[in-house]
Parts: C-alpha cells; sequence; structure tokens
C-alpha cells in the first residue's frame, strides 16, 4: 500500500546552514507518527516544509499521490497546530473554528463546528474570545480549528510545550485517544523522548538535519541503530564501547560480574538509581528497586545480560 | 514617590507655561471685544462665537473637515502597504524606517515650497508635459484642493507609517501562516486578520494624521491660495491682518472642540485615547 505522505530526499539550505539533509520518510494512513529530535536537529523545518511554510531546497513531498512541495499553504490538504496555537485574537473560538471552513465555502459550518468542540469537550465556549481560555482550552481550540477542516495529515508543532508540566501528561492520553477516535494521520514534532515514546506508532529520530532510524517505540528504544539514538532516548551506560541500559544492570554482593564500589544513589520514587565504578573502569548507573541498601564506598559486583547490550 | 515627582515637575511645569496658561488666556479672549489695532477691550460678549453660524465660516469649517479626512484616507491608503512591506523586510527594516522619517531633516516649510516650484505653471510637470508635447496651455496644479490634499498626504505619511509599523512588527507572525494554512489566500488573510488586527494603529496613526491636518494652516496657504481658506488660515488671519483677536480665539477653541468630539468618537468604547 502506498504511504499517505511520503517526503523524498528533502533538504533545506538557510543563509548559513543546511537545516535538513536528505530526509526520506514514508508516513501511513491512520498512524500517529512523530519526528523526535533535540533542538535544531531540523524536525520543525521538515514540518513547516510540509505545511508549505518553507520551499524544499532539494526533494519532493507526496501527499495522496500527489506532489504537493511547489503548492501555496491554502491549496494543501494538511493543517498545522502551532506552537503558540496561533489563535485569532480578535475572533471567539466559534469563528476561529469557523475561519477555513467560511474559506472552503462549507454549507453546514456551524453543525460542524458544534460536533467538532464537543470532541474537544469545548461545548459552552463557542462564544469566548481566546484570552478568556485557560492554556489546555486554547490547545484544544487549536486541535478543533484544524480538525473541522478534515486535513489528510495533522501536523503538530510541540503542541504540549507551552502546557504546564502536570497537564501536559494528561493530554498525551487525551491526545492519543482523540487521533483514535477521528482516524486523522498525525504528525507529530516533539524534543521530549517521554511523550514520543507514550503516543507514537512510529517515530523518526533526526540529529543534525537527518534521520537517524525510523521504528516503533520500542524498535527505537530497544534497538537503536545509532549512538545519537542510543542516548537520546532514556539514560544509557557505556561500558568498553557497549552500550547498556540502567535497568539491565544488576548490582550483587557476591559475583559473577565486574568488581566495582558504590559511589553515590538517587531516589526516584518508583525506583532507585545507584551509581557504581567498576574498578579500573567506567561508572556505570544501576536502577534498583527502591529500598536497597547500598552504601558508599561498599564493594559490589555489576552484571548484565549479553542480549541486553548494544554496539555501533 | 518623590522621585517620580522630581521626575515629572519639568514636564508639568512646561505643559503649564507653554500650554495651559496660553490656553486659558485664548478662551478669556474669546469672551471679549475687538480693541482698534488688535487686541482686546471690555467688555464681556459671546459675539465672537455667534459670529461662527454665519454660512461663510460654516463652509471654512466643513471644507477643513473633509480635506483633513481625505487626507488622512490617503495616507491610510498609501501608509498601510508600506508599513507592512516594511515589517517584513527583515534585515532591511531600519534601513527603511530611516528613510520614512528622512524627510524631516528639511524644514516643513521648504518642502513645501519644493512643491509649489514642482507644481505651478512654470514648474517641473508643467514643463516637462509641454516639452514632450503632451499639453499645449498648463495645467492648473496648484493653488487648489487637490494641490493642499497632496501637499498634507506628503507631510503627514510617516505619522501614519510609525504606528501601524509598530502595530504590525508586534504581531505573532504565526497568525498569517495560520490563515493560509486555514485555507485563506492572501487577500483573504489581509482584510480578516490582518487588518483588524492592525485596528489599534490605523486609529493611532488616523489621530496622528487627521488632527494636525485639521488645523493646518501653512499647507493651505501656500498651495491651496486664497482660494482654499481652511480654519487654520482663518484663525491665522484674525491675529494678523484682520488683527480681530477674539474672534481668532473664538475660532480656535471651536476647531479644538471639534476636533476633540471628534476624537472621542473615534475611540472604542472602553478603550482609552490612542
Amino acid at each position: 500500500m502506498t504511504p499517505l505522505l511520503e517526503l523524498r530526499g528533502l533538504s533545506k539550505d538557510f543563509a548559513t546552514h543546511r537545516a535538513v539533509a536528505n530526509v526520506s520518510l514514508e508516513i501511513p494512513r491512520g498512524a500517529f507518527f512523530s519526528l523526535l529530535g533535540p533542538s535544531g536537529c531540523g524536525k520543525t523545518t521538515v514540518l513547516r516544509m510540509i505545511a508549505g511554510f518553507e520551499t524544499p531546497t532539494l526533494g519532493e513531498i507526496w501527499l495522496n499521490g500527489a506532489r504537493i512541495d511547489s503548492l501555496p499553504p491554502y491549496q494543501r490538504n494538511v493543517n498545522t497546530v502551532f506552537q503558540s496555537y496561533a489563535l485569532f485574537p480578535h475572533l471567539t473560538v466559534q469563528d476561529n473554528v469557523e475561519f477555513g471552513l467560511r474559506r472552503k465555502g462549507v454549507a453546514d459550518a456551524e453543525a460542524r463546528v458544534r460536533t467538532v468542540l464537543d470532541q474537544v469537550r469545548l461545548e459552552g465556549k463557542a462564544s469566548r474570545m481566546p484570552s478568556e481560555l485557560s492554556g489546555g482550552e486554547r490547545q484544544r481550540v487549536a486541535l478543533a480549528r484544524s480538525l473541522v477542516l478534515a486535513p489528510d495529515v495533522l501536523l503538530l508543532d510541540e503542541p504540549l510545550s507551552a502546557l504546564d508540566p502536570l497537564l501536559r501528561k494528561q493530554v498525551r492520553g487525551e491526545l492519543k485517544d482523540l487521533q483514535r477516535s477521528v482516524g486523522v494521520t498525525f504528525l507529530f514534532v516533539t524534543h521530549d523522548q517521554e511523550e514520543a515514546l507514550s503516543m507514537s506508532d512510529q517515530i523518526a529520530v533526526m540529529n543534525a538535519g537527518a534521520v537517524e532510524q525510523v521504528g516503533t517505540a520500542r524498535e527505537v528504544y530497544c534497538r537503536p541503530r545509532t549512538k545519537f539514538v542510543a542516548s537520546f532516548l532514556g539514560a544509557m551506560n557505556w561500558i568498553d564501547g557497549a552500550g547498556v541500559r540502567p535497568e539491565a544492570v544488576r548490582l550483587s554482593n557476591a559475583g559473577p560480574g565486574r568488581k566495582a564500589t558504590v559511589g553515590g544513589s538517587s531516589y526516584l520514587g518508583s525506583v532507585m538509581h545507584v551509581e557504581a565504578k567498576i574498578d579500573g573502569g567506567e561508572s556505570v548507573t544501576a536502577q534498583v528497586v527502591p529500598g536497597s541498601t547500598f552504601q558508599p564506598g561498599q564493594s559490589v559486583y555489576v552484571s548484565w545480560n549479553a542480549e541486553d547490550e548494544v554496539r555501533f | 514617590m518623590k522621585l517620580r515627582t522630581a521626575f515629572l515637575a519639568p514636564a508639568a511645569v512646561l505643559t503649564a507655561v507653554t500650554l495651559v496658561a496660553p490656553l486659558g488666556i485664548v478662551a478669556v479672549y474669546s469672551f471679549l471685544t475687538r480693541g482698534a489695532y488688535g487686541g482686546v477691550e471690555f467688555p464681556w460678549t459671546i459675539e465672537n462665537y455667534t459670529r461662527l453660524w454665519d454660512p461663510l465660516y460654516g463652509a471654512i469649517l466643513w471644507r477643513s473637515v473633509w480635506i483633513a479626512a481625505v487626507s488622512t484616507a490617503l495616507c491610510l491608503l498609501l501608509g498601510f502597504p508600506l508599513a507592512l512591506f516594511i515589517a517584513r523586510s527583515g534585515a532591511r527594516k531600519n534601513l527603511y524606517l530611516s528613510l520614512v522619517i528622512l524627510p524631516f531633516w528639511t524644514s516643513y516649510l521648504i518642502r513645501t515650497y519644493a512643491w509649489m516650484s514642482i507644481l505651478r505653471d512654470t514648474g517641473l510637470v508643467n514643463t516637462i508635459l509641454r516639452s514632450v508635447g503632451l499639453i499645449h496651455e498648463p495645467l492648473p496644479l496648484l493653488y487648489n484642493n487637490g494641490a493642499v490634499i497632496l501637499g498634507l498626504v506628503y507631510g503627514f505619511l510617516p505619522f501614519m507609517v510609525l504606528p501601524l509599523y509598530a502595530t504590525l512588527e508586534r504581531l505573532d507572525k504565526s497568525l498569517f501562516e495560520a490563515a493560509a494554512d486555514l485555507g485563506a489566500r492572501p487577500w483573504d488573510t489581509l482584510l480578516r486578520v490582518t487588518l483588524p488586527l492592525c485596528a489599534p494603529g490605523i486609529r493611532a496613526g488616523a489621530i496622528l494624521v487627521f488632527v494636525p491636518c485639521l488645523g493646518t494652516y501653512l499647507t493651505s496657504d501656500l498651495l491651496g491660495g486664497s482660494k482654499t481658506v481652511l480654519i487654520g488660515n482663518l484663525v491665522q488671519d484674525q491675529f494678523t491682518a484682520s488683527a480681530d483677536w477674539p474672534f481668532g480665539a473664538a475660532a480656535s477653541l471651536a476647531l479644538m472642540a471639534m476636533a476633540t468630539v471628534l476624537l472621542f468618537a473615534a475611540r472604542r468604547r472602553g478603550e482609552e485615547l490612542l
């Protein structure tokens, strides 16, 4: 089956640097697909090229079997949820959500707005101004304003970063549920690996303008293909060139394993991280159950299973 | 608090001495009788105000208002695209802004004289048109309402461009992207997003242009000649040639009152002036 959205060898040069370098991706219909990477890795530029705000220097963008990379934004059937939400401050919630429908001359605009406002739990707020809404409500108006147009792909540019941390975790679940219920393909840009891992069907990890790996959350976490992917997603110990996750490291008072000396430990609530320095080698972080008694200076043995190692 | 008072004092004193006090004097003069050789005499009278109802002065007042209104509208029409262009020209912004302000380096009087030499019968425009054979008689470009409006628009355009620019500059760029993203073509974005969000700048610019245009006398005197007397010229004339200070005082207060009424009418409910 052909992918809904396909990027072929996409590159973008700015005056001083190459922001995106030869990115090729296939995004299947109905997927929750994330572009994950540190700030400045080019993920937002990729999104902006798909939306039509930037013109690719090289490469092609195909949507639904048609090439769209030279179309203006208003002729592409994709919509964007902006990081700042970009709600029109002079229009009510109703008029914000209706804006796109009016541009397309849709007849039953008001009924559609009502339906989508129900979907994002904003019924009763239609006559409010954006300035009268909470951050979470504004984010949902931004979602509603895009979803009401039934885009082929919804582009989301770090839509959770403006929310406070507590709300952010709750919204993750809601966003995933919403995506499932409306069935629209989501292309989600984030620098937050937890966000990407918890919501995505597929993740493309980007670094320095290029895609390093594409896979499911489990694949990119457990079988990283590059050292960057291994380090960027979760904590990683590097021992003699091999990567081992803290949760795969075991500490014991008797062998087998390498002899080590306990340094510090940090209690993280549900788990505890213990630092141990292998004699004549690196420091290792091990994840242990809270309540374990490892004292600084104590001699321990560090071990792990060979299949938990990653090597490049 | 003390520091605040100290900081405010110089401006407060200056305003009291040069604005409030003279205004008081003008107000008092407007209720007195004309002196034989200028100046004022007793007794008190309201005759200076009743004279303003004369249709002759009504016509002058009306002409002042519509010339100021047309000039303001033209400044907006020319200034909005210019402000939009400057706000979107990235690193060149400061260069373009200084070009907008550049004319202020030359006296307004000299620039108005320059327009006279461009527009008069033997001026630049008529000379060129005649030499290429497009006309045989000079076009009457000077000494009419059109010349006054041209001079006002030329002189006050920067006062429209600067507040418009300041407003446009502050707007979140993603709002325009969002409009395009939601299917709005460039004209739609301009009419439904850019213009409405620019309303505070439009109001500020309109006030900054309209009020001085309403009271202008130099431009109408030099470019309008005797056919285009505005209320500013009427006031000036009372204090000079006609030597009727009380009537001049009454006319200038009437002008102020009218400007104030129009300003409050332009103010949106619940909003500050400017």
